[in-house]
């Protein structure tokens, strides 16, 4: 799938600091790799309700260090396949935040924006110009653009594609 | 300027004298290593390349630890891909039964000073026990590292932890692990490298120092570094290490310096949900367990045994308690039943399951029943590890066997007499 513009409008999702890939897919799930599967126990370590109510299109919001704990790419996966398009946090564990690239979903730190917002508001994410809108409050946030190299791989749909254009040339 | 050890492996690899914090730069791999909980995915995405082939496959291993041996279909045939994939394409193997990835690599001697180590797993900043730069990466990343066998990297600060001091009786690496993260917190030391020196270093075995290196993870660190010293150079022979990358300059950055002196440490236990939540064990001392654990990467190392061992010789496990013992090897394993402990460890009535992550995730062994309480050796105590509704309090081998005897958590010491 190839973006044509990097614009993602959606309604938010907040959740604390912490999160780690145990509460976004606990381990119990970890041979499980069909996409439905996944999608069905986002979330199960935390909030039971998120899987039946997330919509396609949505925005996931958290604290810092999201992502904490195991390297599983399984919860950024479950993320992308539950319809989550673009995660913000106020900061991000290493792996996690690589893994979210590598599988084509933008991973933006955003402290202020998560701070401010409220779950259910209405964002609109601008990648290339690096602001996201709050359209509940009327307010712009900045936050420091990807490498180019990275926005690539959101453009493509993650590393994959990304290296087979490259392979391909 | 001068470079730490981690910018010198890093500048060594690139051929670049300009490496500085904060650079992307795209690293060669001298070792890959991908376990059975991220292979499947890994391999699905290589395939997703139709011109791709595994750049080097004997700098590939492939290790069956988590669902090890498969108890359920699924990772049955999980497994039956791996050995496919790697059959197909001369990659090595290890084997169910074998143990788990970090501790087995160390003990084959694949790490090597200097090396860059990729794992699918977050602990394998481990093996930075061996003056390797060591991280962990996802499946589609080491799909990519597959097919390139080269990764980009943002080139991190350095920290430098110091520590001092010689530990009292009843005190294990773990309890300094616990302490360090409880210093630092989950997230602090996020991206950074980590390099570990001191008296204390000295005196600890390889073994010791990876419960260390292992845990640092929980503090977000990118990798772990101990010193490439006589005693590790003994291991993997002298002559293998490349002394001018395996050693900081005498004025390298650092971040900042932190100095510990453990002489006073007393037994650490890490309360749920975090690993970095640690406090003295009198704070928790009386806390009701259904089960103790030793196991994983960072607690089933053969000192951990003989340290329950120590406790338990002529002692019997609480009633109501199960203690589930995973060594974290084979090798580990055969030296415990050569020395007896395997069966002083039976007679009192723990239970002895084969090499694998087992008990650390919930995985096959060792579930908890919502409400239960688990005292662990394990690197983590998230909500839901072991089972939703489950607790998990992190602590040494000694402080989980004094907590399997009396049925509540117990500062090891009380047991241990005037040793
Ligand atoms: S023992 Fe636990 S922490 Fe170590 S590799 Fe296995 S699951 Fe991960």
């Amino acid at each position: 799938m190839v973006a044509d513009k990097l614009i993602y409008s959606g309604r938010l999702w907040k959740f604390g600091d912490n999160i780690s890939t145990d509460h976004i897919l606990p381990s119990r799930f970890m041979t499980e790799v069909e996409p439905h599967e996944l999608a069905a126990n986002c979330m199960a370590g935390c909030d039971p309700k998120f899987a039946a109510q997330v919509r396609f299109g949505d925005i996931f919001a958290a604290g810092e260090n999201l992502g904490y704990g195991s390297s599983r790419e399984q919860a950024p996966q479950a993320l992308k396949y539950a319809g989550i398009r673009v995660v913000i946090a106020k900061s991000f564990a290493r792996i996690f935040y690589r893994n979210c690239f590598n599988i084509g979903i933008p991973a933006l730190i955003c402290p202020q924006l998560v701070e401010e917002t409220s779950e259910g508001d209405r964002v609109e994410v601008d990648l290339e110009k690096g602001v996201i809108t709050n359209h509940a409050l009327g307010r712009n946030y900045e936050f420091t653009k990807p490498p180019e190299f990275m926005l690539e791989y959101i453009q493509l749909g993650g590393l994959i594609p990304y290296l087979e254009n490259q392979m391909g040339k | 300027m001068g470079l730490t050890v981690t910018e010198k492996i890093l500048s060594y690899k690139t051929n670049r004298k300009d490496i500085t914090p904060g650079q992307i730069i795209e690293v060669p791999v001298d070792v890959a290593f991908i376990h059975d909980n991220n292979g499947p995915i890994a391999i699905q995405q290589f395939s997703k390349l139709p011109l791709a082939k595994v750049w080097d496959s004997d700098k590939v291993y492939f290790v069956l630890d988590h669902h090890s041996p498969s108890s359920t279909i699924r990772a049955a045939q999980h497994h039956r891909n791996i050995r496919d994939f790697a059959g197909q394409y001369g990659c090595h193997l290890i084997e169910v039964g074998r143990g788990i990835s970090h501790p087995v690599m160390a003990e084959e001697g694949i790490p090597r000073p200097g090396n860059i180590v990729v794992g699918s797993d977050s602990h394998t900043v481990g093996l930075g026990t061996f003056g390797c730069l060591a991280t962990g990466i996802g499946s589609t990343e080491m799909a990519a590292v597959l097919a390139t066998g080269k990764i980009w990297m943002k080139v991190p600060e350095t920290i430098k932890i110091v520590l001092n001091g010689k530990l009292s009786p009843g005190i294990c690496s773990k309890d300094v692990a616990l302490l360090i993260l409880k210093h630092f917190g989950p997230s602090f030391l996020n991206y950074m490298a980590v390099e570990f020196e001191g008296s204390l270093i000295d005196k600890l075995t390889l073994d010791e120092r990876m419960v260390i290196t292992v845990m640092s993870l929980e503090m977000g660190v990118k990798n772990a570094l101990m010193p490439v010293d006589s005693r590790l150079l003994a291991k993997i022979g002298a002559g293998s290490a490349q002394e001018e990358i395996i050693s900081a300059d005498p004025d390298a950055r650092y971040v900042a310096v932190i100095h510990f002196d453990v002489s006073s440490l007393e037994p650490m236990v890490a309360t749920p949900p975090l690993p970095t939540s640690g406090g003295v064990v009198t704070d928790v001392a009386g806390t009701e367990i259904h089960q103790a654990a030793l196991g994983s990467c960072s607690g089933a190392f053969y000192h951990d045994l003989e340290q329950a061992a120590k406790i338990l010789k002529g002692r019997k496990i609480a009633p109501g308690v199960r203690f589930v013992i995973v060594p974290n090897t084979s090798h580990v394993m055969a030296a415990a039943v050569r020395s007896g402990i395997i069966d002083t460890l039976l007679k009192a009535g723990a239970i002895i399951s084969s090499p694998s992550c087992g008990v650390c995730g919930g995985y096959e062994v060792g579930c908890l029943a919502p409400g239960e309480v688990c005292i662990s050796t394990t690197t983590r105590n998230m909500e839901g590890r072991m089972g939703v509704g489950g607790k998990i309090y992190l602590a040494s081998a000694l402080t989980v066997a004094a907590s399997a005897v009396t049925g509540c958590i117990t500062d090891p010491r009380n047991l241990l007499g005037d040793v």
